[in-house]
This record gives C-alpha cells, structure tokens and sequence, in this order.
C-alpha cells in the first residue's frame, strides 16, 4: 500500500484529466440530443445532400456548405501549403541562426492573431482588391482562401519543420556522402522521408481552416447557393452556424446543431487522419 | 502510475459519468435567474436589443424589479402573450385580425426600411415590383433598370431569421423567395458597410441607420424619410407591438408606460426608430 501522500495527488490528476475527458463528453452528447432530432425529421440523405437552406420555410439542405466548406479549405491549401513546406525547408536547411531566430517566433506570433483581425483586414484590403482586379462583388471563395492560407501558415510551417529537424542525421551526412547537393539531399532524402509528418501539418492545418468561423463570416459573402467560380460568394458549415445562431430558435436551432454534428465528423476525420500519418513511418 | 493502471475501465466510465452528470447540474443550476420581482418580455428579435436598451434604463430607475429580455421571434412573441408564458409579447409586424382579437397590442414605434445602393450610382427610383424582381433574381444587370453602367447587380441580404429581412420579404417580396446566390450579412451594419464600398451592391436596412457613405432610393416616387414614415406614404415600414393578453397591470403596466414616456420614447429615437408621439393618432 502506498503512502496517503502519494495517491491523494495521484487521484487528483486523475479527477481532472477526467473532468477534460467529461467536458467532452458532455459538449458532445449536447450536439446530438439538439440536433439529431432535426436530421431525423428531414432525413439523412436531404440534410446532408439537400440544395435549398430556408429555414423560414422548412428547408434544411446543407450541401451547397458543404461544398463551401471544401473549396474554400481546398483553396487554402493551394495558396499556403506551398508557402508553408517553401518555409518549412528554409528554415530547417537554410537559414542562418540568426535570421531563423527572427523568422520562427514571428512565424509563430502570426498563429497568435486573432481570427477577427485576420477577417477585417482581408475586409478592408482583399476583399476591394479582388472587386477592383477580378471582378464580382469580392466577398468571395478567393478571398477566404486567401486568408485561411494564412492563418494555416503557422500551423504547418512548425510542424513541417520540426518533422524534417527530427530527421536522424544519418540520413543528410549519408547523402553527402554519396555526393549528392544539398539541394539534391533535400529534394531526394529529406523530404520523402519527412513526408508522414509534413502530411500530418497539412491536415492539422486543413482542420483548423475547416473550423475557422470569424475571419471566414467577414469575407465569404455567406450565400447559400453552388459557387459556379472562386469570385462567387460561398457559406461553410461553420459559417452558417455563426452568422444564424442570434436569431435561430426551435427547429432552426437544431439544424445549427446539426450542421455542428457534421462539421464534427469532419473534424474528426481529419483528426484521425493526422494521427494515421504521423503512426505510419 | 500503477494504480491508475490497476483502476479498471468499468471504474472510469462510472467516474465519467458521475462528472458529467455533476457537471450538467452545476451548468443547470448556474443559470437560474434569482428570485425577485420580475417580468418576461418575449418575441421578435428586431424590438430585442430596444426593448433591452429600455429594459436597462428601466432597472437603474427601479433596482427592485428584474426584466427579462428573450428573443424568438415575432410569431413566437404572440404565442407567449396568448399563453401568458412572456408578460409581454414582441412583435415587430401587425397583428391579424385573429390575433388582435385575443391580445391588446401597444405600437411602441415605428421602423422604417430603407433600400440602399452606393452613393455613385445614378439610379434614383425603383418600383416596389423592381426592387422585388432584383431581390428573386429575375433582374440581374444595373442596365436593365436604365443604368449605362453595365455591372452585375450584387444582392445583398439578411440571414435568415433576422426580423429585417422576415420584414423585407413580407413587404417586398410577397410569396417570392430571395434569390440563394444573394450575399448574406449579419447585421445592418455589415449591409451598409458591403453598399457603401461596392458600386453595384444593393442593400436594405433600417431607415435609422442610413448614412452619407450610402444612398436610400426613392420607392414608387416616395423618399425614405421619417416624415414619409410618419404620414404613411413610404410603405417599407413595420409597427414594433408591446402585446399582452389583458390589460397591462402592475409592473408589466410601469414598463409599457415608461416606454411610452417622454423618456422611453427620447432613448427609442435615439436608437434610430420613429415614436408614437410624432406619429399622427388615426
């Protein structure tokens, strides 16, 4: 039997690691006891699938959201990921000390920002941009992409990074070795085998720019039809969610639930994703 | 470590369970609102954030009594009046005629809605039925409505559940829908803002909120001006209702008459709406 003065902080991290795991739970049974009900009422295939969202009217179809929520992350991904894996290998390989001292906690100072400055800022300046460049009303898919990338900049640059720091060094001196360049060593050795985890920043950042509410609300447009181009306004699920909730009551409420629910399995998904990639080396 | 290891997976889900359970009581039981004297105004979310602003200076006027502000909904704000689950029910549309058989209904203000396009934009006047067919997609082109400026007309609206927008599409849009490809913003500030940067956006939004950086277009000939509100020749506009199931009494009857005062109606033009004092009695 252990002494008393042992398990009394051993049951007490246990108490609140369970409260977490409780909170969870709770949070998640919630979503679903509001929501379900709605699903089950308009049926599974018309809520997922359904083109028409008027909820005045008793239509709750969520798929031109769902198509919302795809192009828009799909387009982040486009624009930043580029960016973020450009970044990642400079930093890793190139840099000098000095100058990765002032990237990296700058890098990471730019995850800090708040949603809401990044969406006003893309108001005020992406979003006229566009309307006088490209045309169309400039609350658009391009614009929400253009912020997201952004906001997943963080995100993937630190673990893409730290994936290829963690590389044994066996692997580079190797291939210096073999007289390959650096470039060539990057390209040909460093990069495959840092893939799992450069993979894993990806979907981590595509789930954060699948969550993203606020900075998307402000540059999106909000409409609840099919985009037919990048300069159309799009909703994503989220987007829904936030910008009905204040007057949503009874049914209504529910279908923002459930929108929650699906929005839920995506994330989930993803989630497993990133796990499934970073277990397979 | 080890006893952790040792606590079985039946003991965890139990102890999951009872802290889930205890967490829902404690949620639950924080938000019971205290005992005191108090009255429920319920119904539509556009007299909302008025009947708040009044509701406030109302409680700093008398610290005894609490107001309980709820949203929902016009149609919902005549079904808690007629169930007596609100003391007063919200509306911000007219009463049926069923409806004003069952509940006294007292217009507390008038609001008026103005359709607004960018300041540059030379058109002037639209029809009832013009302004309609742009908002169901029917008319897509400013040129169409003799504009030179051949620009896509960009529609701009409100979510749905918003009582401006319920008030536009009874007032304007009849039984036709708005469009699904119409921009959605979630407040009247963000309508304004998104008119006032695009050329050939058009908006609609509150007659108290219109400003220089936009234009509110005649109706029909008619200005959107509080004088055409107030003699009733500018149509867009809606009654806000204070309604109750029998004669205001006791402390719903102080609300309703500090709403009506000098006061309530200083802090309500305030805010942008039209009172019942500049409004002639019919």
């Amino acid at each position: 039997m252990k002494k008393f003065g042992e398990r009394v902080p051993q049951s007490f991290f246990l108490v609140v690691a369970l409260s977490a795991f409780s909170i969870l739970a709770l949070i998640t049974v919630f979503i679903f006891i509001e929501g379900v009900p709605i699903i089950a009422k308009v049926g599974f295939f018309n809520f997922v699938f359904g083109m028409k969202w008027a909820p005045s009217q008793g239509y709750y179809g969520i798929f031109p959201m769902i198509v919302g929520s795809l192009s828009v992350t799909l387009g982040a991904v486009i624009i930043g990921v580029p960016v973020a894996i450009c970044c990642s290998i400079f930093l890793a390989e190139f840099a000098p000390v000095k100058l990765r001292n002032l990237i990296r906690p700058a890098i990471q100072l730019l995850g800090g920002i708040p949603s809401v400055v990044y969406g006003f800022w893309g108001l005020i300046f992406i979003v006229p941009a566009i309307r006088n460049y490209l045309g169309g009303p400039g609350l658009s898919i391009l614009a929400g992409s253009i912020i997201l990338a952004i906001m997943i900049l963080p995100t993937v640059i630190s673990i893409a990074e730290v994936s290829m720091l963690a590389l044994p060094p066996l692997l580079k001196e190797g291939a210096f070795a073999l007289g390959a360049t650096h470039w060539q060593t990057i390209r040909s050795v460093l990069l495959p085998s840092a893939r799992s985890g450069i993979l894993a920043g990806i979907i981590l950042g595509v789930g954060r720019a699948v969550g993203e509410t606020m900075a998307v609300i402000m540059v999106l447009g909000n409409a609840v039809a099919l985009p037919t181009s990048i300069l159309d306004p799009a909703r994503t699920l989220t987007t829904n969610i936030g910008i009905e909730m204040g007057y949503a009551s009874g049914e209504h409420q529910q279908a923002l639930f459930a929108t929650g629910i699906v929005l839920l399995v995506i994330i989930m998904i993803l989630n497993a994703g990133a796990q499934y990639a970073v277990r397979r080396k | 470590m080890k006893r952790i290891m040792r606590l079985k997976f039946k003991n965890i889900i139990s102890i999951v369970c009872v802290f889930t359970l205890l967490l829902s009581v404690l949620l639950s039981s924080a938000c019971r609102p205290k005992n005191s004297e108090s009255i429920i105004l319920a119904g539509s979310t556009s007299v909302q954030p008025f009947a708040e602003i009044l509701a406030e200076q109302f409680m700093a006027l008398h610290p005894e009594i609490n107001i309980d502000v709820q949203g929902g909904g016009s149609a919902a704000g005549i079904l808690a009046a007629n169930s007596s689950t609100a003391d007063i029910g919200m509306s911000s549309r007219a009463l049926n005629t069923d409806e004003s058989k069952t509940l006294i209904a007292v217009e507390i203000a008038r609001d008026g809605l103005a359709v607004i396009v960018h300041p540059s934009n030379p058109i002037v006047n639209l029809t009832l039925a013009q302004v309609s067919a742009i908002y169901s997609g029917e008319i897509t082109s400013w040129d169409a409505l003799g504009d030179a400026m051949k620009k896509k007309i960009h529609v701009v609206t409100r979510e749905d559940g918003s009582g401006t927008r319920s008030a536009f599409e009874s007032l304007v849009m009849g039984k036709v829908a708005i469009m699904p490809q119409a921009i959605v913003q979630d407040s009247n500030g963000a309508v304004r803002q998104l008119v006032a940067d695009d050329p050939a956006a058009i908006g609609f939004i509150s007659l108290g909120l219109v400003d220089l950086t936009v234009k509110a277009i005649e109706l029909d000939g008619i200005q959107a001006t509080r004088e055409h509100v107030i003699d009733g020749s500018y149509r867009l506009t809606r009654p806000f209702l204070f309604l109750t199931r029998t004669q205001p009494e006791g402390t719903a009857k102080l609300f309703i008459d500090f709403t009506l005062s000098t006061e309530g109606r200083r802090i309500l033009n305030n805010e942008g709406l039209i009172t019942m004092g500049d409004v002639p009695q019919k």
